[in-house]
Formats: C-alpha cells, structure tokens, sequence
C-alpha cells in the first residue's frame, strides 16, 4: 500500500485519488466526495511528516467508506431515500480505527439501499457500472467499493457483507473481499441489516494489504458486545496447511464453465506446490440459500422497523396523522426490494407461519455448521466459486427477485455459520469479465486464511 | 401458500407500507414467487434438530454498572429532525 511519507506526501495522494474519482464519474461510484475534509486531513499528516513526528500505519491512504458507514463526514444515506440529509455525529468504530492509523476517507461508496441486493442497481441513486464492462453491474451489495479499488481510485474500501456483499462485487471485478469470522471487526456505527449475518470487512488489491487492514480493525469494542477479543493479533504461530477441500455438489451446469475451469487449473496449481486435494459432499449446502432468505429477511424486517420519519432521514410531507406519517414516509422512502425484504420477514415471522418458515430455517441453520464442522476436519481450508456466474447485464435481474437471489447461492453459507471467507481474483473468462473464487476457513482461521491466500496467486 | 390480495395487505400493515394498487399487484407474484423458492426447505429433515439463531459464541456478556459517554449530544441529535420545538420532536397528531 502506498503511504505518504517524504519522497510522496498524503496531499498528492489525495489528490490523485480525487482526480481519479472525478475522471471515472460515469460508473456512479460515489455518493460523496470529501474533498474539502481529505484535504484537510492529508495537510494534517504531511505537516506531522515534515516535524518528524509518528504517523500510522495507513497515513495519508486514501480510501472509500460504503455508504452505510456512519461518520460526520458527508450524509450517511445507506444509498436509501429515507435516510437522506442524515448528517451523522457518530462514527464507527471501524472508521475510527481506520483513521487512526491515518488513512484518509475520499468518498462514500454506493450500494443497493440498506445493502439489500447483489447488483448495486437497488440503490437509490443509480446502480454503479461493472470496472470491466461498463454494461454490467458492479456486484453488490459493495458495488462502490469494489469499483474504487479495481479502478485504482483508492488503495482500499470498506465493506459490509451480509450474505456475500463484499465477496460477490469483489469477484464481479478482479480484487480481494474478505469476510471476517462473524464478530471479528467491531460494527458500531454501521447501519444494521441483519444482525446475526452482518459482518464488517475490506477490499484490497493484495492479501498483504488485506492483513494489515484485518489486524487494525479487529478486536473487542465497548460499543458492540458481539465483538470477539482480538485473536486476529494474537494467535501464536499457525500450523501448516496441508489438504484443501472442493465441494462436489457446486460442480454442475448451474455454475459457468469458465469459473469451473478456472477453479480445476486453481487445484492444479495448489497439487504441483504439494498441496491435498479433498473432495467433500456437502448435500445440506444446497439449502443454505432458502435458509439465509427467511432468516435475513426476518431479520432486517426487525432491523428497519425504526425508520419512520420521526428522528431522521425522509419525512413524507402528506400525512394528517402520526400512523400516515410512519405509512407514507415508509412507503416513499424504501425502495422496492426492502419493501419485498420486509413483507417477507413479517410474513415469515408472522404467527401461523412461524414454525413452518422461521423456525425452520433456523433447524436448517444448525445442520449447515455441522456440515461445515464435518468438512473442516477433512481439510484445512475449501475453494469454492464466489458466484455462479461471471458479472451479468445491467437489468437483467432486477426485475426477478428470485433471479437475483440465486447469485448469492455460493456465499450466504458462510455468513449462516459464522465462518470466514476470501474472494480472490482467479483470471477472466474469454469475454475478459473477473473470475473470483472463495477461500473458505473455519472460525478465527482468518489470518492464516489470508496468509494461505498467497499460496494461489 | 398462495399469496393474495388479503395477504399483502396484512403484511403491508404489518410493515407499516401505504401501497399502491399497482404495488399491492407486484407484491404478490414477487412475494409468491420467493414463498415457492423458500418452502424448498420443507424437503428437508430437521426432526431432533435444536435451532440455531446466533453464531455469537461467547455468551453474557457483563459490563461495570457505569454511564457510559455518549458520542452524541441532545443538540446534535435534534438536528437531524425534520420539526422541533422546545426541545422537543414535532410530529402530525396521534389520532
């Protein structure tokens, strides 16, 4: 990562990205640009640089903040209209830590609305276009974030990934995602989507640039008591990996022969540097998907009753009683796949179907970390696809929620069982879109996940 | 599970959604459509299974019974309302 210091300082760095932000407008990667506040910031560290005093580890970096990232600087809108002119006085631990090391926020990366989607097209202000083919779309729900580091505008983003938001549009582009163990990164002041899903990580161009970012953010905090003590810093020497598993059950005609090709050349490579290869059946895996869209809608239906117009964000101005105040403000300020998200997890939570839907996916939820348990005492680590396909048309799936949904058939998994997962760059398929695949760890195998990442460049 | 007209406008209530006629007509084929794909499950057996709501491993978690600092102040927080007065939130009357 490139760090200000005295031959390059953190204002021509800032500079550059800025410069390079407004050159790429027309993929649509940013809600904001900080240009007044990252000036600011990179004279700061320039003129500690110049007295020869400390920096951090990220000084001068600039970098972009998915929009669901609440910090003073710029409206934290979610890419949603009912969160518009919310000019937030808290800041997320994240950024806090992030900032603290001197890294320097640019922009406010675009995603669909309250990461709802797998396109970046569900967001209020437009989708962003695909890095590589302007006519496709970025991947989502981290559609922004994922554009500004395959663009080069910044060294890194951050991500939220819910059931594959940072590893889905990591692949869609070419670069690193990474989703942590559930708890390892702190998620205070970030916009809530579903709670027993949600994780907080990064997009970088190197594992190397992953790993430093991981052990600055990692770590318990006060403020979210579902975050796990540091063992991203702390884990003594990692054994060695010796057997890596692929699933037999994602290699059919659901998947793109490219990513299948690119996956058996990735084994190859991995069984000339002597590595195992493990074949694993893991038929339950098939169900992850029917699972994840009961539990994460029954849980964002919760997460998103607190918008009503009241506090903050969009107030629908037509409204002659309080309960027309909360209908209206909800019904115009949501866009239309987190009205279909709610009403599905009101209907799955709803009584008379609690059993037969909510509670049932949650059964199916213990079967899924059994199987993975199964499987990690077979092998060190799995390689799977990210997605079933390579980056798709602009509009093709918008319309067919379904459709869309079955992008994330590879990646919700993980985020069920609560274990940590690697999108790396696997070559390009004959049209030249980015192949990615996923590194799958057990929990708190993060760091040497990442370490292990470079074994397959 | 057939979705219809009833059904949606349970759910909008439920939501809090004031939804259109056009709305209420998308709504039920998309609701029914992702209703047909999840009820996959049924397919599977989860007889003796416990369920699982939360991979969070650790459990209580206990904190000093201390007032801890908030990040932000009554002023900043009012500002975000849309209407203020005295202190206070304005919205339009409850009933």
């Amino acid at each position: 990562m490139k760090i200000a210091n005295k031959t390059v300082t953190a204002t021509r760095l800032v500079k550059d990205a800025l410069e390079k932000a407004k050159h790429f407008a027309d993929y649509n990667i940013f809600t904001f640009l900080n240009e007044e506040g990252a000036l600011k910031k990179a004279a700061e560290i320039d003129a500690k640089i110049a007295r020869g005093e400390k920096v951090g580890r990220l000084a001068g970096v600039p970098y972009a903040l998915k929009d669901n990232f609440l910090s003073p600087e710029g409206d934290t809108t979610a890419s949603a209209h009912i969160l518009e002119g919310c000019a937030s006085p808290v800041t997320a631990t994240a950024v806090e830590k992030l900032e603290a090391e001197g890294a320097i926020m640019i922009g406010r990366a675009n995603l669909d609305a309250f990461a709802h989607g797998s396109s970046t097209e569900n967001s209020y202000f437009g989708p962003t276009l695909n890095s590589h083919d302007k006519t496709r779309v970025a991947g989502g729900s981290s559609g922004g974030s994922a554009v500004a580091v395959a663009l080069d505008i910044v060294e890194f983003a951050t991500g939220t990934d819910t059931g594959g938001s940072i590893r889905q549009p990591a692949s869609f582009n070419g670069v690193y995602g990474f989703k942590p163990t559930y708890g390892t990164i702190s998620r205070y002041g970030v916009v809530a989507m579903a709670s027993s899903l949600d994780c907080i990580g990064f997009f970088t161009k190197t594992p190397e640039d992953m790993d430093l970012l991981m052990s600055i953010a990692a770590g318990q905090d006060p403020k979210d008591m579902t975050t796990l003590p540091d063992y991203y810093n702390t884990n003594s020497k990692a054994s060695p990996v010796h057997k890596i598993g692929i699933i037999k059950d994602f290699d059919n005609d659901v998947v793109d022969a490219n990513i299948r090709n690119a996956l058996k050349d990735k084994c190859e490579l991995l069984k000339s540097k002597g590595y195992e290869i493990v074949e694993l059946e893991m038929p339950t895996l098939k169900y992850a998907l029917a699972a994840y869209y009961i539990i994460q809608p029954a849980e964002v239906a919760s997460n998103l009753s607190r918008y009503d117009g009241v506090r903050y964000g969009f107030r629908s101005n037509d409204s002659s009683n309080l309960d027309g105040l909360y209908e209206n403000t909800r019904n115009e300020g949501f866009m239309p796949e987190n009205k279909r998200r709610i009403m599905i997890g009101n209907f799955v939570l709803s009584s008379g179907f609690y059993d037969a839907y909510f509670l049932k996916a949650a059964k199916a939820r213990t079967l899924i970390i059994d199987e993975y348990n199964k499987a990690f005492s077979k092998c060190d680590f799995i390689l799977t696809p990210v997605s079933p396909n390579p980056a798709f048309k602009l509009g093709e799936k918008v319309n067919d929620p379904v459709a869309m949904y079955l992008e994330d058939l590879m990646s919700v998994s993980l985020n069920l069982a609560g274990v940590p997962g690697l999108a790396i760059p696997a070559g390009e398929t004959a049209e030249g879109l980015p192949i990615g695949l996923q590194l799958v760890g057990p929990r708190r195998s993060d760091k040497r996940l990442i370490e292990f990442a470079k074994e397959i460049i | 599970m057939d979705i219809n007209c009833e059904t949606i406008e349970h759910l909008a209530s439920l939501s809090d959604f004031s939804l259109s006629d056009e709305e209420k007509t998308s709504l039920t084929n998309d609701l029914q459509n992702i209703i047909k794909y999840i009820s996959q499950l049924d397919e599977l057996n989860t007889d003796d299974v416990a369920p699982t709501y939360q991979v969070f491993e650790m459990e209580n978690v206990w904190r000093n019974d201390e007032i801890v600092k908030q990040d932000a102040n009554r002023e900043q927080l009012l500002a975000l309302t849309k209407e203020e007065k005295d202190n206070q939130i304005k919205v339009p009357k409850v009933l």
